[in-house]
C-alpha cells in the first residue's frame, strides 16, 4: 500500500490492500490471542476489523467520486509469471467494486455485531470460548475472501476469492458440525456443509472451464484485456462457450436451477452467517460476476436470454416451494433463491444497474430477515428455557429436555409473538414489507426496475416478465403467510407465549438493517438515478429507465392482493395448534409438492446420487476390489511376482550369487589370514620385506 | 634481514617453540600440581596458536624465504593448521593418561614433532625437508616408547626407531645422488633434472616418505608400533604424522610432476599400484584383527591407499580431494582414538570383544564412536563420505575409473569391519554383568575433544562446500 500517495493526492486508493489487510489482521489476532480474551472482546476485534474495512470502503468511494469515478488500479505486487500468463496481484477499484465493498463490509460489520449476541445464546455453544473464537476467525476470513473476490483485477484473482468464500461457506455451515440445530449429536450440518460444497464444485468446475477457454483464447484473465480481445473476436461461439461456463459457476454459487439444491441444507450454520453468507453477500457473487463480465454477455444475445430465463424460472419455481415451507428460515432460504432469480435475470436481461441495485436491497431488507428470524429462534429458545426450568428442579429439567424435542423455528409453533417480542415484530414487519415490494420500502424500488426492464424488453427475452411477476405476486403471499403465522393469532404452545425479546446488541444492528431497508430504495429513485449514474462509469450502456405508473402498479395491486388472500387465509382464521395448512385443501398435490420441495432432492437423488453411488460401489467394490486387487493384484501380480521372486531367491541368488559372494568372504578371510601371518613381529623380516619390495619397483624403473 | 613475510612463514612454529619452553619451566616451578595443569597450558597454548596462525599468517602468494629453505603458500598455512589442531586433540586425550600425562617431556616431545611437521609442510630443500623429517621423527620414537614399564611401547618405540632410520638412509641416499648429479639441493631444481636414472633416484626419495605414510610394503611398522605406542600417540601418529607424510609427496610429485611433465604417466601407474595394494592389504588384513587398535592400524594403511587414490590423478582436483580427505581423516581417526583411549583408560582393554555392552556403559562415548566409524566406513552424512567421493571422483576425472572402482570395492570390506566394532558396541552384552554396573566415565578433556571432533566431523560431511574450498586453495598455489 502506499501511503506517500495517499498523502500527496489527498485520495485514498493506495488503501485498498487493507480492505483484505484488516480482516485478516483481525482473524489473526484472535487466532494468536484469542485464547486468553473472553467474548466481548473476541467479538470487539472481529467486528472492528470488520468496520474498518468498511470505513476503508467509504474512503474509497469518496475517492472516486472526488475522481469522476474513473477506474483506479492498485499494484500491490507480482503474483504469477510464467510465460503468456503474466498476472500481479492487483485491486480494482471502479464504482460497481466499490458498491460490493460497501455492501458486504457494511452489513458484513452489522452483522459481526449482532452475532456476539447471538453465539453466545445459542444453545449448542455451552460456553465454550474457542468454539466463538473460531466463529469470529472464520467470519473475518470471509469477509477478507470476499474483498478479495469483489476487489480482483482478473478472474484468477477473484477466483482465489470466489474458492475463498466457498471455503468459509463450506466452514461456517458445518460450524456446529457435531450438534445439529436442535442441540442433540449429529452429523447432518456437516452433511449439509459437505452438500454445499459439493454443489458448488459443479459450478466452480464450470467457472474453471470458462477461465481455461478465456485464457486459451485471448492470452490474459485480466479484466480489460479480455473484454478487449473479446471484442475483436471473430468467432461467437468461443464467448458463447465462455459466458455458458460462466453461468455454470454462476447456477453454483448464486443458487440457482439446477444448482441450487444447497442453499436450503445451508441454512444449517447458525444465522448469522445464513444473513451474511447464505442471503447477503456471498451468493450474490454470481450476480456481481455477471456484471463484471457484461462486456462479455452484451456481445452474445442467446447467452442473456438463457442466463434471464435461468433467473426467471429460479425465481418463481423457489416462490412456489417457499409457499409450502413451514421452517422460518427455510421460507426466507427459498425467498434467497427466488430473490437471487430476480437479479440473475436482471443481468440476464443487460439491467445491470437494477440487478445491483437488487442485490443492495435485498441484501439489507434479506439480512434484516434472517437475523430477526434468529432473534425469533432464541427468543422461542428462551422460552423453552424458561418453562424447562420453571418447573421443578434442575433435574427433572435435563428429564424434561429429552422426552421433548422441540423446534424453535418451526412456524407452527409459534404465534402471537407480536404480544411477546415487539421490537423483533416491526423489525420484521419492516424488512417483509420491503420484499415484498410494497410502496415506499427498498424492495418495491429496486424489484419494481427489474420488473420494468423485463417489460421493455419483452420482445427480446419473452416471459421472463410473466414469469417474475408471478414469482413476485408469490413473494408478497408467502411473506404474509409467514406474518400471520408468526406474528398474529393465538399462541400455539407454550412456548410461544413465554419467548423473550432478545438483547439490545442483537437489536441495534438490526434497527440500523430496518431503516436501510425502509429507505434504502433512495439509492436509485427514479429521477435522480443516483445508482445509474454512479455505475455509468463501470459499466457501459446502462440507462436510467422512466419511471412507469402502469408496471408499478400492476406490481403493487398483486403484491396487496396477494397479501389479502394470505390474510383471509391465515390471518382471519388463525392456524390452531395442530391444524394442517389451509392451503392444502384447495391445492391438493400441488401443496404437498411445494411442502416437499417439488421433490427435487429425491429426484436428484434418483437420477444422479445413486446411480452415481452405484458406480462408485462397482468401481471400488467389484472392480477395484474385487477384480483389481483381489483376483489381479493378488493372484496375477502378487503370485506371480512370489513365484519368480522365489525363482530369482532361491536358485539364483542363493545358488549363485551368494555363493560367489560367500567364496569372496571365504578368499578374503583366508588371505586375510594368510597375510597376517607376514606379521610376524619381526624387523629383520620385514626389513626383508622393504628390501625386496624397493628393489622390485626400483628395477621395474630402471629396467622397463 | 627479517621482513614479516619471513616471521609469518615461520610464525606457528616460533610460537610453538616458545609454548614448549614455557611448559619446559613450568614443570620445573610448579612443584604442587594436579597433574593436568601442563596438559591443558600446552592445549590452551595450541588453541592460542591455532587462532593467532589462521588469523594473521594466511599467505596471499606463494614465496620462498630464508634464501629458499621454506615456502610460504596455501598449502604449508592449512597443513600447519590440520597439525596444531590434531596436536592439540592429542594433548587433551594425553592428559588423563597415567605415565603419559603428567610428564612435562611427552608435551614437549609432542610440540617438537609437531615443528618438525609443520616444517614438513613447508620445506623446499632437500636439507630443510630432511631435518624437518627427523625432527618429526625422533620425539615420535621417543613418545611411541614413552612408558618404558610397558614391553610393548618400548618395543613398538624401538621398532619404530630402526624402521625409521632404515628408511631415512633410503631417502638420504636418493638425496645424495640428486646433490651429486645436479649440485643443488633445492626441490626445484629436480625438475630439470634430465638423467635417465631420475625416476629410480626419486623412488628412492619416496621411500622416506611411504614410510612415514605407511604405504605397502612400507607398512609393516605400523601395526606392532600403533598397538604399543600409547593410545593418544598412536591416534597422532596415524593422523597428523601421515597428513605431514603427505603434504611432502603432493609437494613433491604434484608440484614437481604436473600432467604435461614426462615422468607423469610412470608416476601415475607406480602410485595406482601402491594404492592398490596398499587398500587391499590394509583392508584385507584389518577384517582379522581382534585388537582394535591394530585393526585401526591397517584401516589407517587403507586410508592412505584411498587418499593416495586422490594423488594418481596429479591435478588441481586431486590435490584439493587429498587435502579434504586428510582433513576429514584426521578428525575421524583421532576422534576414533579418543574413544578407545577413554575406554581403555578404564576398561583396561583394547580387544574388540571387550566393548561388547558399551554402549549401555556409556552412550554418549558409544554415539561418538558410531559417528568415528561410520566417518570411517564413508557414510553420509559423515566427513569420511565426502571425502571419499572427492578421492574416487579425482580418478574418474584423470582417466582411472579401475582404481575408483577398487577403491569402492576395498571400502566394502571396510563396512564389515568397522560394522562389526559397532555391532559389538550396541548389539553385545558384557557377559553376566550388569552393565549399568560398569560405568565409563569420561574426564572432561575427553569430554571437550570428543565433541569438538564429533561435531567436525559431522560439519565437514554435512557443510563441504566451504572445506573443499579450502582444500581447493591449496592447489592453487602449487600448479
Amino acid at each position: 500500500m502506499n501511503l506517500s500517495e495517499t498523502v500527496n493526492t489527498g485520495y485514498f486508493f493506495g488503501l485498498v490492500p487493507l480492505l483484505v489487510f484488516f480482516p485478516i489482521a483481525g482473524m489473526l489476532f484472535n487466532m494468536i490471542f484469542g485464547g486468553k480474551m473472553s467474548e466481548k472482546a473476541i467479538g470487539t476485534v472481529a467486528s472492528a476489523a470488520s468496520g474498518l474495512t468498511f470505513v476503508v470502503a467509504v474512503l474509497l468511494a469518496y475517492s472516486l467520486s472526488a475522481t469522476h469515478g474513473e477506474l483506479h488500479q492498485v499494484f500491490l505486487a507480482e503474483w504469477i509469471h510464467i510465460g503468456e500468463l503474466q498476472l500481479d496481484w492487483t485491486f480494482r477499484v471502479d464504482t460497481l467494486s466499490v458498491v460490493m465493498m460497501l455492501v458486504v463490509s457494511g452489513v458484513g460489520t452489522l452483522i459481526h455485531i449482532y452475532a456476539i449476541g447471538y453465539m453466545h445464546e445459542d444453545v449448542r455453544f455451552k460456553d465454550d470460548v474457542r468454539r466463538f473464537r473460531r466463529f469470529f476467525v472464520f467470519l473475518n476470513l470471509f469477509i477478507a475472501m470476499m474483498m478479495i473476490l469483489v476487489s480482483g483485477d482478473s478472474y484468477l484473482m477473484l477466483f482465489v476469492g470466489w474458492e475463498g468464500v466457498g471455503l468459509c461457506s463450506f466452514l461456517l455451515i458445518g460450524f456446529w458440525y457435531d450438534f445439529n440445530i436442535l442441540g442433540q449429536k449429529s452429523t447432518e450440518n456437516a452433511e449439509a456443509g459437505k452438500k454445499a460444497f459439493i454443489a458448488n464444485r459443479v459450478g466452480d468446475f464450470g467457472f474453471l472451464l470458462a477461465m481455461f477457454t478465456t485464457f486459451w483464447h485471448f492470452g490474459s484473465l485480466q479484466f480489460d484485456a479480455v473484454f478487449e480481445s473479446a471484442s475483436h473476436h471473430p468467432d461467437p461461439v468461443v464467448i458463447s462457450a465462455i459466458t455458458l461456463f460462466m453461468l455454470i459457476g454462476v447456477t453454483g454459487k448464486s443458487a440457482q436451477v439446477p444448482l441450487y439444491v444447497w442453499l436450503p441444507d445451508a441454512m444449517a450454520g447458525p444465522t448469522p452467517v445464513s444473513a451474511l453468507i447464505h442471503a447477503a453477500t456471498m451468493v450474490t457473487a454470481g450476480v456481481y460476476l455477471v456484471v463484471r463480465s457484461a462486456p462479455l454477455y452484451n456481445l452474445v444475445h442467446s447467452t442473456s436470454y438463457i442466463v434471464a430465463m435461468i433467473g426467471a424460472v429460479t425465481a418463481l419455481f423457489a416462490a412456489t416451494i417457499a409457499v409450502g415451507q413451514y421452517d422460518i428460515k427455510k421460507v426466507l432460504a427459498y425467498s434467497t433463491i427466488s430473490q437471487l432469480g430476480f437479479m440473475v435475470a436482471a443481468v440476464g436481461m443487460g439491467a445491470y444497474v437494477a440487478g445491483i441495485f437488487h442485490l443492495a436491497t435485498h441484501a439489507f431488507f434479506k439480512a434484516l430477515l434472517f437475523l430477526s428470524a434468529g432473534s425469533i429462534i432464541l427468543g422461542m429458545e428462551r422460552g423453552h428455557h424458561h418453562l424447562a426450568h420453571g418447573h421443578g428442579d434442575h433435574d427433572d429439567a435435563d428429564a424434561h429436555h429429552d422426552e421433548e424435542v422441540f423446534d424453535p423455528g418451526d412456524m407452527r409453533n409459534m404465534g402471537n409473538l407480536r404480544k411477546q417480542m415487539p421490537v423483533t415484530f416491526w423489525l420484521y414487519m419492516a424488512g417483509t414489507l420491503a420484499l415484498a415490494g410494497i410502496f415506499p420500502f427498498a424492495g418495491f424500488w429496486s424489484k419494481d426496475e427489474i420488473l420494468l426492464d423485463a417489460k421493455l424488453h419483452a420482445e427480446h427475452y419473452p416471459g421472463v416478465y410473466w414469469l417474475l411477476a408471478a414469482a413476485a405476486f408469490l413473494t408478497a403471499f408467502y411473506m404474509g403467510r409467514q406474518i400471520w403465522m408468526v406474528f398474529f393469532g393465538k399462541e400455539r404452545t407454550e412456548v410461544a407465549k413465554h419467548a423473550q425479546e432478545s438483547p439490545p446488541v442483537m437489536t441495534v444492528p438490526l434497527m440500523v438493517l430496518a431503516f436501510l431497508a425502509v429507505f434504502g430504495g433512495a439509492l436509485n429513485l427514479p429521477g435522480s438515478h443516483a445508482l445509474t449514474h454512479w455505475l455509468e462509469h463501470t459499466i457501459e450502456g446502462v440507462h436510467a429507465g422512466e419511471f412507469d405508473f402502469m408496471v408499478a402498479g400492476v406490481s403493487t395491486v398483486l403484491a396487496l392482493i396477494a397479501i389479502g388472500i394470505s390474510w383471509l387465509l391465515y390471518g382471519k382464521n388463525p392456524l390452531k395448534a395442530g391444524q394442517i395448512d389451509p392451503l392444502k385443501k384447495p391445492l391438493g398435490f400441488v401443496f404437498t409438492g411445494m411442502e416437499n420441495k417439488w421433490f427435487v432432492d429425491e429426484g436428484y437423488g434418483a437420477v444422479i446420487i445413486r446411480p452415481f453411488e452405484k458406480l462408485a460401489k462397482f468401481l471400488s467394490i467389484d472392480l477395484d476390489w474385487n477384480f483389481w486387487h483381489d483376483w489381479f493384484h493378488n493372484e496375477v501380480v502378487y503370485a506371480g511376482f512370489q513365484g519368480l521372486a522365489k525363482f530369482l531367491a532361491d536358485p539364483v541368488d542363493m545358488g549363485i550369487i551368494n555363493a560367489i559372494a560367500d567364496w569372496l568372504a571365504e578368499i578374503t578371510k583366508r588371505s586375510s589370514e594368510k597375510l597376517s601371518s607376514l606379521q610376524n613381529g619381526f624387523v629383520r623380516s620385514y626389513a626383508l620385506s622393504v628390501l625386496v619390495g624397493v628393489v622390485m619397483i626400483l628395477g621395474y624403473l630402471l629396467l622397463k | 634481514m627479517f621482513d614479516t613475510t619471513m616471521i609469518m612463514a615461520i610464525l606457528p612454529e616460533i610460537l610453538m617453540l616458545i609454548l614448549g619452553l614455557l611448559v619446559l619451566v613450568f614443570d620445573l616451578i610448579w612443584k604442587k600440581r594436579d597433574g593436568r595443569d601442563l596438559g591443558w597450558l600446552t592445549a590452551g597454548g595450541l588453541l592460542f596458536i591455532l587462532i593467532v596462525t589462521a588469523a594473521i599468517a594466511r599467505p596471499a602468494e606463494s614465496t620462498l624465504v630464508f634464501g629458499g629453505m621454506i615456502r610460504y603458500d596455501m598449502m604449508s598455512y592449512v597443513f600447519k593448521l590440520l597439525f596444531i589442531f590434531g596436536s592439540m586433540m592429542t594433548s587433551f586425550f594425553m592428559m588423563d593418561i597415567e605415565q603419559l600425562g603428567k610428564r612435562g617431556e611427552a608435551y614437549i616431545l609432542l610440540l617438537v614433532a609437531t615443528i618438525g611437521m609443520s616444517l614438513m609442510a613447508s620445506s623446499a630443500d632437500l636439507i630443510m625437508l630432511y631435518l624437518a623429517i627427523e625432527t618429526t621423527s625422533i620425539p615420535m620414537y621417543v613418545l611411541a616408547g614413552f612408558m618404558r614399564d610397558d614391553e610393548k611401547s618400548t618395543e613398538a618405540g624401538f621398532k619404530y626407531l630402526l624402521f625409521g632410520a632404515m628408511s631415512s638412509t633410503i631417502m638420504l641416499y636418493g638425496f645424495s645422488l640428486i646433490f651429486g648429479f645436479t649440485g643443488t639441493t633445492a626441490l626445484t631444481a629436480i625438475t630439470d633434472f634430465t638423467l635417465p636414472l631420475a625416476v629410480g633416484i626419486i623412488f628412492l626419495m619416496m621411500v622416506g616418505i611411504a614410510f612415514k605414510i605407511s604405504l605397502a610394503p612400507l607398512h609393516f611398522w605400523a601395526p606392532d608400533v600403533y598397538e604399543g605406542a600409547p593410545t593418544p600417540i598412536t591416534g597422532y601418529l596415524s593422523t597428523a604424522s601421515k597428513a605431514a607424510g603427505f603434504a611432502v609427496l603432493l609437494r613433491l610429485f604434484l608440484g614437481l610432476f604436473p600432467e604435461t611433465s614426462p615422468y607423469a604417466p610412470t608416476w601415475t601407474m607406480i602410485m595406482a599400484v601402491l594404492a592398490t595394494i596398499t587398500m587391499t592389504l590394509g583392508n584385507a588384513v584389518a577384517l582379522s584383527q581382534t585388537n582394535i587398535k591394530r585393526m585401526l592400524a591397517y584401516s589407517s594403511i587403507a586410508h592412505a591407499g584411498y587418499a593416495l587414490v586422490g594423488v594418481v590423478s596429479l591435478s588441481e582436483l586431486g590435490v584439493g580431494s587429498v587435502t579434504f580427505y586428510l582433513i576429514a581423516y584426521v578428525m575421524t581417526n583421532l576422534a576414533a582414538f579418543g574413544v578407545i583411549a577413554a575406554f581403555s583408560r578404564v576398561a583396561g582393554s583394547d580387544e574388540i570383544s571387550d566393548y561388547a555392552g558399551m554402549s549401555r556403559r556409556n552412550p554418549t562415548l558409544a554415539l561418538v564412536a558410531l559417528v568415528a566409524f561410520l566417518s570411517l566406513t564413508g557414510m553420509p552424512p559423515f566427513g569420511g563420505f565426502v571425502a571419499k567421493v572427492f578421492v574416487f571422483a579425482a580418478a574418474v576425472k584423470a582417466d582411472m575409473i579401475w582404481l575408483a572402482v577398487i577403491g569402492v570395492l576395498n571400502s566394502i570390506i571396510g563396512v564389515y569391519y568397522y560394522l562389526t566394532v559397532l555391532k559389538v558396541i550396541y548389539l553385545h552384552r558384557m557377559e553376566g554383568e550388569n552393565e549399568e554396573a560398569h560405568p565409563i566415565p569420561i574426564t572432561r578433556p575427553y569430554a571437550i575433544a570428543l565433541t569438538v571432533l564429533s561435531f567436525a566431523i559431522l560439519a565437514i560431511g554435512i557443510v563441504f562446500g566451504p572445506w573443499f574450498n579450502i582444500a581447493s586453495s591449496v592447489a592453487e598455489g602449487l600448479f
